[in-house]
């Protein structure tokens, strides 16, 4: 479904909706909130929908024959609509809700082999993944006898394509891959990723953590079998995620965990387990942070949210713009030329750790350290990086009060 | 007073001429500067004290009834902050060391410096440095 689409971003009205942002930290320094890719902050329309649900609405869902109870079921149940919609997929019961993106991961990572994979089969990562699309692999590895291989990064920061083609035989089961890097800000070219595995019958899982904040996602279009993703990370509350996969196949992997919700009788010796999507969400769930779930869908199909791809985009190339004209010493760690989210450096030989902790005393807010990417700081050499990563409220006269704190940064540790 | 609390208050009483935070950092990437460098083969995998961004290594010795420390960063800030930490702890015998309490860092306001969430070794430092004077003691 292809709209006209109008740029119709307004990064007043947006910067309106998050109060966080309007204060001072330390005092008298304005914060300046360039950590989003760890966590977003949280529009009021977000904020005030969990409110008014523990306020007015809250009772359990799905059993109750009472009326709040049919009106939390039904508000949880729409937002499975409104999520496949947001997402393109096609079926309400291919939206699991999990309580994070790795969650999702773990709830394939412990399932997917039950169903599909056999000692010595094949599972493809990339040497970009965050650890919580690498240590579930590793783990279901371990117990299923199945073997992990790696797509080596470039020095660029780029999937190595070639290398990739080269790893997948008819032994590969399943390639579990990043759709955007948190700490390089690479997008993968996962189209291409997943038509390839499709031709060696392999599944692929999208860890879609850092895309969905920034990239319109179309999981029909992409045609993974998983995509995982976190509310937290696109303006919604956290402990809570969404964890897409094909009917088909969800169909094929046993429960993750056992209890109440997802069963469909139980006697004291044994089980017979309810269909989808109930299979896997066992337990009362963040019925609250599903609401906020909803409220953060519906904030970032705002008009005046239109186009935050494009103010994102000139934000994050206007930063690295000013790094390189600013410091003669920078090294930009992940230099793909498609990039979104934020940019990871290194100012020389000073270490990311006293540079973030000097731009925190000024008001701007980064995270420093390996990312949760420990296996790609050693492919570059280095222990950790400092990260600017941004959201749709971000300014370019943000980015140049963060330069200017570089620079006085630079100048204390030089 | 003991000597560790005189050296304490010593040293909250110099951090008390700094009005601005960024003027304290000053202070500390100074002291960091003048922190004897410890020798490369002590900066070995059993003295890192691990941290998850900045490393910290720890070198205890015991000299007669005294307990000393060698300590080293990767970090400049760290190292300044672990430098503090030498110069109160360092050369006291294991007992005062394994009782001392440490309110500099809160009083000078570097308290965050010690919570798990900088996650910078602190925490495992100083941690190490009192059990190796129980261990002694």
């Amino acid at each position: 479904m292809l709209k006209t689409k109008k740029n119709t971003f307004d990064v007043d009205a947006v910067r309106a909706e998050f109060p966080v942002l309007d204060q001072k930290v330390y005092g008298k320094k304005q914060l300046i909130y360039f950590d989003s890719a760890a966590s977003s902050q949280k529009p009021k329309s977000v904020a005030d929908a969990v409110a008014h649900y523990y306020l007015y609405e809250h009772a359990n869902i799905h059993r109750g024959v009472h009326f709040l109870s049919q009106q939390a079921t039904d508000q949880y149940e729409k937002v499975r609509k409104k999520t496949r919609d947001f997402i393109n997929a096609a079926y309400d019961e291919e939206i699991i809700f999990t309580s994070g993106t790795t969650d999702g991961i773990n709830l394939v990572a412990a399932t997917f082999d039950r169903a599909y994979i056999q000692p010595g089969d094949e599972v493809i990562v990339s040497g970009m993944e965050h650890h919580s699309n690498l240590v579930p692999w590793q783990m279901m590895c371990e117990r299923s006898g199945a073997v992990l291989k790696f797509v080596p990064v470039s020095d660029s920061g780029e999937f190595v394509f070639d290398a990739y083609e080269k790893l997948l035989n008819s032994k590969t089961k399943l390639v579990a891959v990043s759709h955007v890097s948190n700490t390089l800000g690479t997008i993968n070219p996962v189209k291409n990723i997943i038509s390839k595995a499709h031709d060696f019958g392999a599944k692929v899982l999208i860890d879609g953590a850092q895309s969905v904040p920034h990239l319109k996602v179309d999981v029909r279009d992409l045609d993974c079998d998983f995509y995982a993703f976190s509310a937290h990370k696109m303006y919604g509350p956290t402990g809570v995620g969404v964890l897409y996969g094909k009917k088909e196949i969800l169909n094929e992997m046993p429960p993750y965990r056992g209890g109440g919700e997802m069963i469909k009788t139980v006697t004291l010796e044994k089980s017979t387990y309810n269909g989808l999507p109930h299979k896997f969400e066992a337990g009362t769930p963040n019925i609250a942070g599903v609401i906020g779930l909803g409220a953060a869908i519906d904030f970032m199909l705002r008009d005046y949210v239109k186009g935050a791809e494009e103010h994102e985009h000139e934000v994050l190339q206007y930063c690295e713009e000013q790094l390189r004209r600013h410091f003669n010493e920078i090294k930009i760690i992940g230099e793909a030329p498609e990039k979104t989210g934020g940019v990871s450096f290194l100012l020389g030989d000073l270490h990311h750790y006293d540079v973030g902790v000097l731009l925190d005393r000024l008001g701007v807010a980064v995270r420093t350290g390996h990312h949760c990417t420990e296996p790609l700081m050693t492919r570059f050499g280095i222990t950790g990086t400092v990260r600017a990563s941004f959201g749709m409220y971000n300014t370019k006269d943000e980015v140049d009060v963060f330069i200017d704190g570089l620079k006085h940064a630079e100048r204390m540790l030089s | 007073m003991s000597e560790i609390n005189k050296i304490q208050d010593e040293i909250i009483e110099e951090f008390d001429l700094f009005d601005d935070w960024m003027d304290k950092y000053e202070h500390i990437i100074e002291f960091a500067k003048d922190v004897p460098q410890i020798s490369e083969e002590l900066k070995n995998d059993s003295n890192l004290v691990k941290g998850c961004q900045s490393k910290v290594w720890l070198a205890p010795e015991k000299k007669g009834e005294k307990l000393y420390f060698n300590a080293d960063s990767d970090a400049v800030i760290t190292r300044g902050i672990v430098g503090l930490l030498i110069r109160i702890l360092s050369g006291r015998s294991p007992k005062e060391i394994a009782q001392a309490d440490l309110y500099a860092l809160e009083r000078i306001g570097l308290k965050e410096h010690l919570s798990p969430n900088r996650a910078n070794g602190l925490v495992s430092m100083v941690n190490m440095m009192k059990s190796y004077a129980q261990a002694t003691a």
